[in-house]
Formats: C-alpha cells, sequence, structure tokens
C-alpha cells in the first residue's frame, strides 16, 4: 500500500482510456441513439398524421356517398316524374286522335245520309213526275216546269 | 501459500504484496506490475467491448450486446445529465470510462484469493494483488487525474484571473488581510476532493478484501476433524455470503466514484 511511481503509470493510463472513450466510443454510441429517438419520434408523428388521414379520408367517403345517395334520389324522381308525363301525353294525344276519327266518321255518315236522300228525292220527284204524265196523259215539258219541280224537291 | 511454513501472519502479507519492479533509486522509484498489468487489461477488454459495439452501432433495431452497451451508456447519460446540465460531450464519456474501469477492477474483488494465488505462482511470480483498486496508487491515480481535470476545467470556465480571483477572496470576502485564510481553505477543498475520493474506493476495496484473506484464513485450519470441518464449513460458507454482499460493494463503489468525480467537475464550472 505504499504509493510509489506506479502513481503515474495509473494516472496516464486513465487519461489515455478516458481520451480513447471520449474519441472513438462515446460519439458513434451516443450518436447512435440519439438518431433512433429521432427516428421512433418521427414514427409516432407519422403514425399520428397517418390515423387523422384515415380519419379525414372516411368522411370524406362518407360525405360523397351521401351525395351519390341524394343524386341518384333526385335522378329517379325526375325520370319517375317523367316518365308520368310522357304517358300522360301519350293518352291526350290518342284521346285527340280517336275524337277526330269518330267526328270523321259521324261526319261521312251525314254526308252518306245526306246524298242518299237528294237521290231518293230525285227519284221521287221522277215517280211523281211520271205519274202525272200518266195521269195527264199528255207530254210535260220538264223544262217548262222545273220551277215547279225544284219546289216540289225542297218540300220533300 | 507456496511458502513453507504458513502462518496466519504471512498468509496476510503476502496476499497484500505487490510484485513490485524497481525502475530507479529508492522506495518511490518502482512500479507494481501485477496493479498496471491488471489495469491495463481490464481497461483494454472493458472499453473494448465498449469500442466493438461503438463501430458498428446501427440507429436500426440493435442486437442484444448493443442494447446492453446502450443501457449503460443512457445510464451514464442520464447521471450526468441529471448532475451537470451543461455540455457533456468530455464529461460523460470521463463517468462512463470511470464506471467500467472501476467496476470492472472492483470485480477482480470476487476472484477467489487462493486461485489468483495459485495460478500466478505456477506462473512463476512471487506475488500478485489481483484487484488494482486495493492498491492506493490506481485509485489515486484516479483521483488526482480528476483534480487536474478540475483545475484544468476551473481556468477554462473562469479565465486564469477569474480562478485566481476566487481562490483568493472566496469564501470570507476580498479585504486583503483574508486572502491568506481564503487561499489556505480553498487550497483544503481542493486537495480534499482527489484524497476522499481516492481514499473511499482504496479503504472499501481494501477492507473488502482483507476480510476474503480472513475468511480464507479459517479455511486453511480446515481438516478432516470435527473442528476443521466446521471451520471449512464456515469459511466457506462465509465467505459466499461476504461476495454477494460484495457485488454490492463493487457496482456502488464504482458509482460512486463516478458521480464524485462528476460532482466535482461540474462545480470546477460554477463560481462560489
Amino acid at each position: 500500500m505504499n504509493i510509489n511511481a506506479t502513481l503515474f503509470v495509473s494516472g496516464i493510463t486513465f487519461f489515455l482510456f478516458v481520451l480513447f472513450c471520449w474519441k472513438f466510443i462515446w460519439p458513434p454510441l451516443i450518436n447512435a441513439i440519439d438518431e433512433r429517438n429521432k427516428k421512433i419520434a418521427d414514427g409516432l408523428n407519422a403514425a399520428e398524421e397517418g390515423k387523422k388521414a384515415l380519419v379525414e379520408a372516411e368522411r370524406k367517403g362518407e360525405s360523397s356517398m351521401k351525395e351519390a345517395r341524394d343524386r341518384a334520389q333526385t335522378l329517379l324522381a325526375d325520370s319517375e316524374r317523367r316518365a308520368n308525363q310522357i304517358v300522360e301525353e301519350a293518352k291526350a294525344a290518342a284521346k285527340t286522335e280517336a275524337d277526330r276519327i269518330v267526328a270523321s266518321a259521324q261526319e261521312q255518315i251525314e254526308q252518306e245520309i245526306n246524298k242518299a236522300k237528294s237521290q231518293l228525292r230525285e227519284q221521287v220527284a221522277a215517280l211523281a213526275v211520271s205519274g202525272a204524265e200518266k195521269i195527264l196523259k199528255k207530254e210535260i215539258d220538264a223544262k217548262a216546269h222545273a220551277d215547279m219541280l225544284g219546289q216540289l224537291k225542297a218540300q220533300l | 501459500m507456496a511458502s513453507d511454513a504458513l502462518t496466519p501472519s504471512s498468509y496476510i502479507s503476502h496476499h497484500l504484496t505487490n510484485l513490485t519492479k524497481p525502475i530507479g533509486e529508492g522506495a518511490f522509484w518502482q512500479v507494481n506490475v501485477d496493479t498496471i498489468v491488471m489495469s491495463w487489461a481490464l481497461g483494454i477488454i472493458g472499453l473494448g467491448l465498449f469500442w466493438l459495439v461503438a463501430n458498428k452501432a446501427t440507429s436500426g433495431v440493435p442486437g442484444r450486446f448493443q442494447s446492453f452497451i446502450e443501457l449503460m451508456v443512457e445510464f451514464v447519460d442520464n447521471t450526468v445529465k441529471d448532475i451537470f446540465p451543461g455540455d457533456r460531450k468530455f464529461l460523460a464519456p470521463l463517468a462512463l470510462t470511470i464506471f467500467v474501469w472501476v467496476f470492472l477492477m472492483n470485480l477482480m474483488d470476487l476472484l477467489p484469493i487462493d486461485w489468483v494465488a495459485t495460478i500466478t505462482h505456477g506462473l512463476g511470480a512471487p506475488a500478485w494483488k489481483a484487484v488494482p483498486t486495493t492498491d492506493l496508487n490506481t485509485t489515486f491515480g484516479m483521483s488526482f487525474g480528476i483534480l487536474i481535470l478540475i483545475l484544468y476545467f476551473s481556468f477554462k470556465v473562469k479565465g486564469f484571473g477569474g480562478f485566481t480571483h476566487e481562490m483568493f477572496t472566496a469564501p470570507f470576502g476580498a479585504n486583503p488581510a483574508l486572502w491568506i485564510p481564503n487561499f489556505a481553505l480553498n487550497l483544503i477543498e481542493l486537495l480534499a476532493k482527489p484524497i476522499s475520493l481516492g481514499m473511499r474506493l482504496f479503504g472499501n476495496m481494501y477492507a473488502g478484501e482483507l476480510i476474503f484473506m480472513l475468511l480464507g484464513l479459517l479455511g486453511t485450519i480446515a481438516s478432516f476433524t470435527l473442528g476443521g470441518m466446521i471451520a471449512g464449513a464456515a469459511s466457506g460458507l462465509l465467505t459466499w455470503g461476504w461476495a454477494v454482499f460484495h457485488i454490492l460493494i463493487i457496482i456502488l463503489q464504482a458509482f460512486i466514484f463516478m458521480v464524485l468525480s462528476t460532482v466535482y467537475i461540474a462545480m470546477a464550472h460554477e463560481g462560489h
């Protein structure tokens, strides 16, 4: 336990070891630790950001889904209304056409009736004239009695 | 152990003898070969392990060994940070070196003393102390190294004028009549730091080693008689118990040496 020159050797050894640790051991180790800490912190931040982005995307998706649904609903309602309208229009057109056909048929019938009537009249007039001829036993000038025959026709 | 006539006092004194080699005239100019070899070997092994990891340290996923080394580094770094909040680019590696080196040197205390003696005698060494920290030269070598660092940082932080001014004017005042008492007190304070630091570590380890020797001495009277068997069993059990307790002491002393060195150097950064 005597103090001797070993003291200097120990002191110098101590300094050499400290210098070695200071220069070659400590910096790489502490750098690696600090760098890893930073990486972990960055990773945690990124995870947090990702979570936020996910929530945002979910919210966006939901709102666009809702929009699409609304739009589809509107389109459906529109098309239904449109279809109804077309049907109504078609109905109206068909009715008009039918009315027109009926009216024209009636008119034709009336014409036919009138024609038949006028033919009948002429035949009756001719019959009457021939009857009168027979009665009078004498030829009657058709031209001379045209007025009278016309009046007769009108009376029929 | 190797001597023919084994007496209690020769057993103890033999285990307390360093292997010395004279390098000059007088008792002072000789070196303790065992202390130097052991402290160099342990320092190189301890720092070498750290260096191996530091060389291929990755900031990615660390292996188990790197994790263990980083655990130590962070432990030391946090301890130093708590004591000294400033720049610890030098202070933290200093503390790490002290902790690792002192711990390994103290750890040699757990080697069974008679095994060490048997092996070294077999190799031809007449004496061998395996624990460098039971040599006052080692502990004082380190603690006076700390004193040099205290002086260096005092001058660096406060400047030559500032530090000298502080040495002569604190703690009593700037009155010229108080210069001498101030300086004397500061000098004692300054010297008390390395002396107490070195003595504490040396004393703890020396006393622990001495108790191992006394218990080992009890083991030397073990024999196949009843009393001899009791002595042998008691020696073994007590040595084991003391070794378990000593595990705590060697870590604690290494930690104390590290913390106090850091505190002293941190104090050198502050004014009175």
